[in-house]
């Protein structure tokens, strides 16, 4: 099972010293805390993406590809990308081009943002937000499955003879994430394609993710892709740990009290109780921790939030150490020993994808033929496809 | 008839003790177990007294967090054969506790089932309120209110013709619930209203494959663009 943490960027007053960040602070700061995951030895870094402030990642994939080039494990991904206003065809170059520059060791979770007035920048419409996502990664999947697409529906341009590129990695797109709180349709699209499925996990009492959950698992066992433990879950989660539980809640509660989404509302005691979150000594956390998989299967990844509503970056890092020292070295063991061995450890890694296509044989490696100037006519523009030279009219 | 037990959950925004509006739907639920009993049937009360819930009530406005006193009430109109709710009116409206609890409720957690409105005023130029706003919001969430709403001022409390309401309240109440409309729509018509997933307190998990979006999130396209894009405000690029 893969551990990690995933961060909204967020940039947010300290409420106990009142000193807010600068963008450029906050950025550095972001890129300490991926690198300081690696060195704890975490999986997983996800950034969110907004376009607002007071957020600073509205281009995910630059933040990523410059983290990946600083580590060597850590898996870099998003959480999420806006599948509803950004143009599939820019996610499918994008993020291609980080699964090179990665070497595979990238992913990446889709979602439709919680954001209402971002549509309307990007030209969009809210109320057709859920049709928007589902349209769009059903062409995202075939831009990086076809060499060439056309391609109609009703929010974008059509295409025609459309080639993304650069092609996937070693020919196998990257591994994709729905991430959905409450909309069934999101779930029943991660299923049909046999992607994986992310719960927020954060604000909702268990049972709606357990909800969730296992429709997606039932439709995923539907489309046959498996049996419904076989379906790859991952869960967000938040949490905040110290050398003894009152330190925990002491240190945590001015943060708690004042964050952005759920400050001023219940108490962390009673959002402590009826929610995800995990605020507290290392046992308890661990504790809390091992009860999700009670409500959803065994799951392949857990990303935790633990840099946001104003707590400072020295704090998030000393959080780190808990995390990679003491926390998930406990959770793997735990987790491992309690997992039904049939079920996955681990969502799909790049290599895994690609020993499923191709076995033990050579990956393709798409050449393309020499630019035609329009990169549409004739055939494939690359050297291995049938028809591989355009036909050109005689004058 | 056959027999059957009815669960009556009581709904009451009063926050004084002894409450005026309290006691309006006390004495309302009184009389509905009466006539139910002289129907033959058994009746089982339940009350949720809002001003318990209001240290609950910011958060589930704020972020649908629902505190225990929330899920023990929503539980207990999940299970509601009935309904009465009462509530002390305000500045020409109802009690914000009443209206925020209700408006944090899943949309179909009252579809079909009867309910008695009441409120209490200081002034009977308020006797309104319950049918122009309170009735108004027991449609939203497809509710089925009786014909007679219940409205008491200060002149009213020992007026016998408030008694006589009350009673027709309660009959119609005890009425409807025999009627079984409430369950016959579960059974029959319930498919028919638009639901979201995990609502109803947790109990709607049925899902439309056929519906042109789940066919979309299976890979399918939309129908045409044409009848889809009518009130979209721009042209699509």
């Amino acid at each position: 099972m893969q551990f990690g943490i995933m961060s909204v960027s967020d940039i947010t007053r300290d409420p106990v010293n009142d000193y807010t960040p600068s963008e450029a602070e906050r950025i550095k700061n972001t890129l300490a805390i991926a690198l300081k995951a690696e060195e704890v030895g975490l999986d997983v870094f996800a950034i969110g993406e907004h376009h607002n402030p007071p957020f600073f990642s509205s281009s995910p994939t630059t933040l990523l590809a410059s983290i990946a080039a600083q580590t060597e494990h850590l898996t870099v991904t998003t959480s999420t990308t806006l599948i509803t206003t950004n143009d599939p065809v820019r996610i499918a170059e994008e993020y291609a081009l980080l699964q090179h520059l990665t070497h595979g060791r990238m992913d990446l979770m889709l979602g439709r943002g919680n954001t209402g007035p971002v549509y309307p920048w990007f030209g969009q419409d809210i109320r057709q937000g859920l049709p928007l996502a589902l349209e769009n990664y059903n062409l995202l999947h075939r831009l990086w499955r076809e060499d060439v697409v056309d391609w109609e529906g009703n929010f974008r341009t059509p295409l025609q003879g459309f080639t993304s590129t650069p092609r996937p990695l070693d020919d196998v797109p990257p591994f994709v994430w729905h991430g959905s709180i409450r909309t069934p349709e999101i779930a029943e699209q991660a299923a049909y394609y046999g992607n994986g499925f992310f719960a927020n996990h954060i604000f909702w009492p268990k049972e709606h993710t357990q909800r969730m959950v296992q429709f997606y698992r039932q439709r995923f066992e539907h489309y046959g892709h498996g049996a419904a433990k076989d379906a790859i879950v991952g869960l967000g989660g938040q949490t905040f740990i110290g050398k003894t539980s009152q330190e925990a809640r002491d240190r945590f509660r001015p943060y708690f009290n004042e964050s952005p989404v759920y400050g001023h509302g219940p108490s962390l005691e009673d959002f402590s109780t009826q929610t995800p979150l995990a605020v507290g000594s290392v046992q308890e956390v661990i504790d809390k921790t091992l009860t999700f998989r009670e409500y959803v299967g065994d799951y392949q990844r857990q990303l935790f939030l633990i840099d946001h509503a104003g707590l400072p970056v020295e704090m998030v890092l000393e959080q780190l150490e808990f995390l990679g020292g003491e926390v998930v070295p406990v959770l793997r063991k735990e987790t491992e020993s309690r997992r039904d061995q049939a079920a996955p450890a681990n969502p799909p890694s790049h290599a895994d994808l690609v020993k499923a296509k191709y076995g033990d044989s050579e990956p393709r490696q798409p050449r393309p033929n020499a630019n035609r100037g329009d990169n549409v006519t004739g055939a494939s523009p690359y050297q291995d496809s049938e028809g591989t030279q355009a036909v050109y009219p005689t004058l | 008839m056959t027999q059957e037990t009815y669960r009556i959950v009581v709904v009451s925004a009063g926050v004084s003790n002894p409450s005026s509006t309290s006691m309006l739907a006390d004495r309302t639920a009184q009389r509905a177990v009466a006539l139910a009993r002289a129907h033959g049937h058994d009746v089982e009360i339940s009350v949720v007294e809002l001003r318990e819930l209001l240290p609950e009530l910011p958060q589930a406005l704020s972020t649908q967090f629902m505190g225990p006193g929330f899920r023990r009430a929503i539980d207990l109109l999940a299970e509601a054969d009935g309904v009465i709710a009462a509530t002390p009116v305000y500045k020409a409206g109802a009690s914000a506790a009443f209206s925020g609890f209700f408006q944090v409720l899943d949309n179909d957690l009252l579809i079909g089932k009867p309910a008695v409105l009441a409120a209490t005023a200081g002034t009977s130029r308020h006797a309104l309120v319950i049918d122009q706003e309170v009735r108004g919001m027991f449609a939203y969430l497809r509710a089925l209110p009786v014909p007679t709403s219940l409205f008491a001022a200060p002149e009213d409390m020992n007026d016998p013709a408030l008694g006589s309401r009350i009673d027709r309240a309660a009959q119609e109440l005890v009425l409807l619930m025999e009627s079984g409309f409430a369950r016959a729509v579960r059974g029959e018509t319930w498919d028919t209203y638009s639901h979201e997933f995990g609502s109803d307190a947790g109990r709607e998990v049925t899902v439309d494959f056929s519906s042109a979006v789940m066919k979309l999130a299976a890979g399918g396209t939309l129908p045409s663009q044409t009848s889809r894009n009518r009130d979209k405000p721009t042209t699509p690029r």
